[in-house]
């Protein structure tokens, strides 16, 4: 055999959307059997060129050549009918299908052509499940009863139950929790074993690290960097590739002040907030400048918290003080009008109005402030929303644009903007990094800890444990809805909050299920 | 409400404007959208076509007058459902709070009180089923569909029970003189005066005010609206509500085009103004819409239905029309959207 073609060449790929060219001459090599790893920033391009890939955008210009011949991919059919098959970031299951329909939809095995035969189908299933080493998922049950990690699974059972010599993953460990991540790892070994190819896009490094063959690195729709080896390359020369400038560090400095001397009056009281079944009677003081992070895994009751604080759930129990005011509780306006601001964690789902512009978006908590007996200044509401928006160097400087279609980071800027126009003094945040590339992270690390420097309280979640120690003065660790740790930040490091929060405990059936192996079906705190 | 001592201060400094900021005022022109346009041009077409096919008739002011009075009682039921549509909901009750609001605006006793009695019977009743909407759904938790079915079914029980099947003929002299040509302003009839005013005031309500916002925002993302800290339940209840008021406003009209009341009034309004919404470029899932291109919807359906009659083609032919208009505006619809 003649020294192997690469399994896919992607040569000069152009891609030019309304006002943005997405792809800017694009090459992306992939040999059979290797991990190769796709890195950029948000809008950096890395999407658009998946998509071209399964099949769902059309190429302005380039070529795309697939095991030594010239191809054209004009539908998504005809990208899996090559052996293409993508995972989405954003599952595309059918929640009230079975797991196996769900699997075999749109090429279901058939008997006479149109009778769908459905043992055949949960037995290849059950099958391909056991191969992804998720055998105790059961064929027959509906997706939409499914936890996340799961319908994860599921969706890469669909992709494999296609012939597949490449899959793409785009962001597969983002729902996953540490011991899934591992076991996701596995199967990606597998694959690679048997020769498919995976391109596998994350913006944790370490896991590129582990895995990654090679990476090619995107920045503003341009390849920097094609096949370098991911296990030799130093992590600062990819970051450097990513953001186009060296990082020393990420976090901002925490200001130098004396706690003893000026205790400043607690903005936030909160006092045994209870949500049975959710957390434990959970108590917080939390004073202006000052950031408090929740640290915890999935289904530790951080989210929950926040929400409940925030009154979007109903506490069965406790209260929450603004300035000695108690607030009514499961009222989100009450909370607002308080001085209280969220940024979701569903950003698209649950932050922002996606058909509205900036401004749209950055005023809605605020439009009393524009409007007299309800008829609206809108020459105010843009120049307000402008200057909230520049305040945090919003891009593109120019609030009329639809927030569709700015980037992840800007997008959570918009939110910040909204919340920052409205003067709000306690800023719930519930992981604002998610989904936004390293380099626009430490901007947003800055803005944060800056509005907390102008005064702002800021109660912090997120499930990656540097950013928590990174950013909050403060930590709360949390494991299954109880805080079982309460730290200054700085005596605080990695390995310690690990430990605190994978510490076994007696009566845990949320972390039995996360650390050993199968998952019982009773009590699945997944939603 | 108050912010004592707030340390983050709003945002209040003024910022230079930037390109765009600044438009002349007739900028709405070169603006409009393709949408807007293609309607305007179907509409164009149309009286091209009726001026062609029956010269004479078409043509004539009365019947010009004709087509706008028509289009003044869909009309104004239809600026109520194309905010009910942007926000995310549908009201199917429309047809029969008409026929309810006329029948109990013209009952023997309420034309006791004379034209103020009428008016504000039909306005009164309006409002009261856009209430048991609105609380149903806001507050019940019931699903749009679902509960303005229920009151479709009621609305009309109630107006059927109310006349026993027969018309109510107007007794009330002011009621009935709105209708005649003495009160034609500048050849305007009052009725089409109303839907302008309605429709002005629609137009105003969504895109200058918190409320037209505050619609868009719950139709957009209800829950983004939720966690922005807007009041999701009262702004449906308040939907609800204008609907019925337009409805009750229409049955005002109805009346007076018809000088009577009767439980069949408003018969399939509810799919004439969803229609002419959608044509107009309202997204059915809510989030987006204008009044403008509603009202051009409504326009158009009128102008068709008018041009069928003159020409003597069959009601079942209209009706094919209509479809293929519906059908063809959503297709031109998803073209530019996408561009």
């Amino acid at each position: 055999m003649a020294p192997e073609p690469p399994l896919l060449t992607m040569s000069g790929i152009t891609k030019s959307f309304p006002g943005v060219r997405a792809l800017d001459g694009v090459d992306l090599h992939v040999q059979a059997g290797e991990v190769h790893c796709l890195l950029g920033q948000n809008g950096a391009g890395k999407s658009t060129l998946i998509k071209v890939l399964a099949g769902a955008h059309q190429p302005d210009d380039g070529t795309i050549v697939w095991r030594g011949d010239e191809v054209t991919l004009r539908s998504p059919i005809a990208a899996m009918r090559l052996g293409i098959a993508t995972i989405y970031q954003e599952l595309d299951l059918v929640e009230g299908l079975s797991v196996a329909e769900n699997v075999y939809l749109g090429h279901e095995p058939t008997a006479a052509g149109f009778m769908v035969r459905g043992r055949d189908a949960r037995a290849s299933t059950a099958a391909l499940l056991k191969r992804l080493g998720h055998g105790e998922i059961d064929p027959a049950r509906l997706v939409g009863d499914l936890s996340a990690a799961q319908q994860q699974i599921v969706s890469m059972a669909r992709a494999l139950s296609h012939e597949v010599r490449l899959i793409v993953m785009d962001e597969p460990s983002a729902a996953l929790d540490p011991d899934e991540v591992d076991n996701l790892f596995r199967i990606v070994g597998d694959l690679t074993a048997d020769g498919v190819a995976v391109v596998y896009i994350s913006h944790r490094l370490e896991e590129i690290r582990r895995i990654g063959d090679r990476v090619t690195v995107l920045k503003d729709g341009r390849a920097v960097a094609v096949g370098l080896p991911a296990k030799e390359t130093p992590t600062r020369e990819v970051i450097a590739l990513m953001t186009g400038r060296n990082v020393e560090y990420v976090f901002p400095e925490r200001p130098v002040r004396d706690r003893e001397e000026t205790p400043s009056e607690p903005v936030l009281v909160v006092q045994g907030l209870t949500r049975e079944g959710e957390f434990a009677p959970f108590d917080l003081e939390l004073r202006p400048g000052e950031i408090v992070g929740l640290a915890g895994l999935v289904g530790s009751g951080r989210s929950e918290i926040l929400e409940t604080v925030y009154g979007a759930r109903k506490p069965t129990g406790g209260q929450v003080r603004v300035d000695g005011r108690v607030l009514r509780p499961g009222s989100v306006r009450a909370a607002v009008r308080a001085g209280l601001g969220l940024a979701p964690e569903e950003r698209k789902a649950q932050g922002l109005l996606m058909l509205e512009s900036v401004t749209r978006n950055v005023s809605v908590s605020s439009m009393s402030r524009f409007s007299y007996g309800g008829w609206l200044d809108r020459t105010k509401e843009r120049e307000a929303a402008r200057a909230a928006t520049r305040e945090l160097s919003l891009r593109p400087d120019n609030p009329s644009v639809p927030v569709r279609t700015l980037s992840g980071g800007n997008q959570q800027k918009a939110v910040l903007a909204r919340w920052l126009l409205r003067g709000c003094r306690v800023l719930l945040l519930d992981e604002p990094t998610r989904g936004v590339d390293v380099g626009a992270r430490a901007e947003l690390y800055t803005v944060i800890r800056r509005l907390a420097d102008e005064g702002l309280a800021v109660l912090l979640v997120s499930s990656e444990v540097p950013e928590v120690l990174g950013l909050a003065d403060r930590v709360l660790v949390l494991r299954e809805g109880q805080v079982v740790h309460t730290a200054p930040a700085r005596d605080l490091d990695e390995h310690r909050v690990l430990d605190l929060v994978l510490a076994s405990s007696p009566h845990g059936p949320t972390l039995a299920k996360g650390l050993h192996g199968p998952a019982t079906t009773e009590g699945s705190p997944a939603s | 409400m108050t912010q004592p001592a707030s340390p983050a201060r709003p945002i209040t400094e003024k910022s230079p404007p930037t390109d765009g900021d600044k438009r002349p005022w007739w900028s709405f022109v070169v603006r409009a959208d393709v949408r807007t346009l293609s309607l305007l041009g179907v509409l164009a077409a149309l009286v091209v076509i009726g001026g062609i096919t029956e010269p004479e008739a078409f043509l004539d002011t009365d019947n010009l007058q004709l087509i706008l009075t028509q289009a003044s009682v869909i009309g104004v039921v239809t600026v109520g459902m194309t905010f009910v549509i942007i926000s995310g909901g549908i009201d199917l009750s429309v047809g029969a709070i008409v026929a309810l609001a006329s029948v109990w605006a013209t009952t023997v006793a309420t034309q006791d009180y004379g034209f103020a009695g009428i008016l504000f019977t039909a306005v009164m009743v309006g409002l009261g089923c856009g209430l048991v909407n609105g609380l149903l759904i806001a507050y019940g938790g019931m699903v749009p569909f679902i509960a303005t079915l229920a009151m479709l079914a009621s609305g009309r029980g109630l107006a059927l029970e109310i006349t026993d099947g027969k018309t109510q003929m107007v007794t009330v002299d002011g009621v009935l003189k709105l209708g005649e040509r003495d009160s034609y302003v500048l050849g305007i009839p009052p009725l089409v005066m109303v839907f302008a005013a309605v429709t002005v005031v629609g137009w105003l309500l969504l895109n200058r005010t918190t409320f037209g916002r505050r619609s868009v925002a719950v139709g957009g993302n209800a829950e983004a609206a939720r966690l922005a800290g807007i009041d999701v339940r009262r702004q449906r209840l308040y939907l609800y509500l204008l609907s019925g008021l337009c409805c009750g406003i229409a049955a005002f009209l109805l009346i007076v085009l018809a000088g009577s009341g009767q439980n069949t009034n408003g018969n399939l309004y509810e799919l004439d103004a969803i229609a002419a919404a959608i044509i107009g470029g309202t997204l059915l899932s809510g989030g987006r819409g204008t009044i403008t291109g509603s009202v051009l919807g409504v326009l158009i359906f009128t102008t068709i239905t008018n041009i069928f009659a003159l020409n003597n083609l069959e009601t079942a032919v209209q009706q094919i029309a209509k479809g293929a208009i519906i059908v063809a505006a959503v297709l031109v619809q998803r073209r530019t959207a996408t561009t």
